[in-house]
């Protein structure tokens, strides 16, 4: 079995982001980038259907500048057995223009992909939007926000989402593309012994064309400063007043 | 609250390999989601957090520098971060470790046999066997050549007889590393391999200690016990032997510190920005800022002293001086930031709500353990000098 799985390098969510001088990026100096945590979920799950099923490979695909390498290497130390490493300085805005590169970089892929696997988004762009768009470049069937996943003894695979109210319980056959979300499992650590491993394992660069934006940043902006706080009263009597506000003026109940 | 930022002033994350920072961001975690949610809990107990072991052992921090023998074969560095990131949680978490792998696991391997190694060292990575080193006694601290434990030659092996004192992980060990004197000076120092449940043998935890509470500090208990001759270290003998692994131990001590550092400024710093008084936040004062900016620049000199050790050791240069100044200098650090860190928070630093007044008491372990804050001063003196103040 071949699993696929997207991976991304966003900045920390604890860093302050700032905007760049173009008005359109984001500042990358100084810094701090992560493997995107949703994605650690898809690369455990790989790990553990490969685990299952006793072969296959985990290859974990990146579209990034060369520090994603970076990202790479950390999710290879986990487990992954091959990296690939879609170079690409200039930070990409537009989903689809990223979809379409991803996706023509999978169909290269030999052996096939028998499973695709990515975040269900990327803590720093979050359009939740890469994820089916890859599997509808692809024509496969798209499960997104996996909570739980489980490969049926004929390779069919048994997944739940969570939707309103519940749980979706889908049955889809592979080549598929499902996206996962927080609960799926706890992501292993990289070991010494799989760090020291992942120093030796490949790190391929195809030549694969960025594909055309179809949609463009054309600013980003802060989000506006917090309004300072207002004492409406005191004690049990400002609990009228109160109430009255959060309905009328803040519409938060 | 957000998640724990390690201060880096100087860019030096840059001067590590991949390799290095993968290692360090895993213990980094390991710490923050394993060992912070659970040591306030275990540090007031009195008790050791057990099950960490096994997840310490699976992650490889046992022995992480040796090489062979289910070990990872890291460099010094890279080793040195994990001690700094577990330190970061508690100085007894960074101990366990220090001890199961420079104190007994390093001994075995640089002075055991082909057979003792195999025996033991893959067991020791594994976390199935903990190990403890007795060199200290109750008589005998600083000064350890003069150690009156005692092993005497019989017809198959050797009988031991003294008391260790201030042992760590003594009373869960099991496998204690013991120094006895096999003649009547320093010089006929060996190195015994010693099991738990050997006839003669005990190891009670020692209590009401008010440092270093979540880590197992015992006597060790030796009433002609016999063991066989294959017990001993053959490729050691004298102070040499002890003083060699105690080296080890100091390097990565000096790396632990920075963890225990970073951890208070990290708390100190926050607490300062958040708290309000005389309607300003308190880092807003002078005096706040002249306090956070010397244990910033502490953690600097401390992380670059460290780091150029490391460098050293992995060329296999580095003196047992240069260790000597750098576990004195920055435990004294640590020790200074952690009051410094208290003092910042006020009254809600003497809880245990806040880590800063554990690192505090802890770190007044860890400044007379592995030799005194005096003894690395004399050992530096007389570097400088040339002059023996020892005696
Ligand atoms: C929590 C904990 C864990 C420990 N774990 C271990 C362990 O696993 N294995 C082990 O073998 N030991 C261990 N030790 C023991 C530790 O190494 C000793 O406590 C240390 O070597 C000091 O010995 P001492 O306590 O007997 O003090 P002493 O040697 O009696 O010293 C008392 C004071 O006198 C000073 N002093 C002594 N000699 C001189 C001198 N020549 N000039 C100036 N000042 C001097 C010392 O610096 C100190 O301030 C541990 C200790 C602690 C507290």
């Amino acid at each position: 079995m071949h699993i696929v799985v997207l991976i991304k390098r966003v900045p920390d969510t604890a860093s302050k982001i700032t905007i760049a001088a173009d008005g359109r990026t984001i500042e990358t100096a100084g810094l701090q980038f992560v493997l995107n945590p949703y994605d650690e979920f898809a690369i455990e799950a790989a790990l553990q259907l490969k685990e299952q099923v006793g072969a296959g490979t985990v290859t974990v695909m990146t579209l990034g500048p060369a520090e994603a390498a970076q990202t790479l290497r950390s999710a290879l130390a986990m487990g992954a057995d091959r990296g690939v490493h879609l170079e690409h300085e200039q930070q990409l805005g537009d989903p689809y223009a990223i979809a379409r590169t991803l996706a023509t970089a999978i169909q290269g892929l030999a052996p096939p992909a028998d499973l695709v696997l990515a975040g269900r988004q990327a803590v720093d762009s979050q359009s939740l939007a890469v994820g089916p768009m890859v599997a509808s470049l692809l024509e496969l069937p798209c499960v997104t926000d996996v909570t739980r996943l489980e490969r049926q003894p004929e390779g069919k695979l048994r997944v739940e989402r969570e939707v309103e109210g519940g749980h979706e319980v889908l049955l889809v056959e592979p080549p598929a593309l499902l996206t996962t979300n927080k609960g799926l499992n706890e992501p292993r650590y990289a070991s010494l012994k799989g760090i020291m491993a992942a120093k030796k394992k490949p790190i391929e660069e195809p030549a694969v064309p960025i594909a055309p934006a179809l949609s463009a940043i054309l600013r980003l902006e802060y989000p506006p400063a917090r309004q300072g706080g207002r004492i409406v009263g005191e004690g049990a009597a400002a609990v009228p007043e109160l109430v009255r506000l959060l309905r009328e003026e803040a519409k938060v109940l | 609250m957000s998640a724990y930022r390690a201060l880096d002033l100087f860019e030096l994350d840059a001067l590590l390999t991949e390799e290095e920072r993968l290692v360090r961001d895993t213990a980094r975690s390991f710490v923050s989601e394993r060992v912070l949610p659970v040591i306030e809990r275990h540090f007031e107990q009195g008790s050791f957090p057990m099950d960490l072991i096994p997840q310490m052992a699976e992650l490889g921090f046992f022995g992480a520098n040796l090489e062979g023998y289910g070990c990872a074969g890291l460099g010094a560095v890279a080793y040195g971060l994990i001690m700094q990131e577990l330190e970061r949680g508690d100085s007894g978490v960074r101990s366990c470790a220090s001890v199961q792998g420079s104190l007994c696991m390093y001994p075995i391997y640089a002075y055991g046999s082909e057979e003792q190694k195999e025996r033991w060292l893959p067991r020791m990575a594994a976390g199935e066997v903990i190990g403890c080193f007795g060199l200290t006694e109750p008589d005998h601290g600083s000064d350890p050549g003069s150690m009156q434990t005692r092993a005497r030659r019989t017809a198959g092996g050797w009988v031991l007889n003294g008391t260790k004192r201030w042992i760590t992980n003594g009373s869960i060990a099991d496998l204690a590393v013991v120094w006895a004197r096999t003649g009547e000076d320093a010089s006929s120092i060996r190195g015994f391999l010693v099991e738990k449940g050997t006839p003669g043998f005990s190891a009670p935890q020692i209590e009401r200690k008010w440092s270093l509470r979540a880590s197992v500090t015992s006597d060790l208990i030796l009433e002609d016990v016999e063991v066989p001759d294959s017990a001993m270290l053959p490729g050691v003998q004298g102070l040499r032997g002890p003083l060699s692994c105690l080296n080890q131990a100091r390097y990565g001590i000096a790396w632990g510190a920075i963890g225990a550092m970073q951890a208070c400024f990290d708390e100190a710093l926050r607490y300062a920005t958040a708290r309000t008084q005389f309607g300003r936040p308190i880092a807003g004062f002078q005096l706040t800022q002249h306090k956070l900016c010397e244990m910033a620049s502490e953690i600097t000199k401390a992380q670059l002293l460290a780091l150029r050790l490391g460098r050293l050791k992995e060329q296999g240069r580095a003196q047992p001086w240069q260790i000597s100044l750098a576990k004195r200098n920055n435990v004294y650090w640590a020790l200074e930031i952690a009051r410094t860190a208290r003092q910042i928070l006020g009254a809600s630093g003497i809880t245990h709500e806040y880590q800063c007044g554990r690192h505090a008491a802890n770190l007044e372990s860890v400044i007379t353990y592995e030799g005194t804050h005096e003894i690395h001063t004399l050992i530096v003196g007389k570097q400088l000098t040339g002059l023996d103040a020892f005696q």
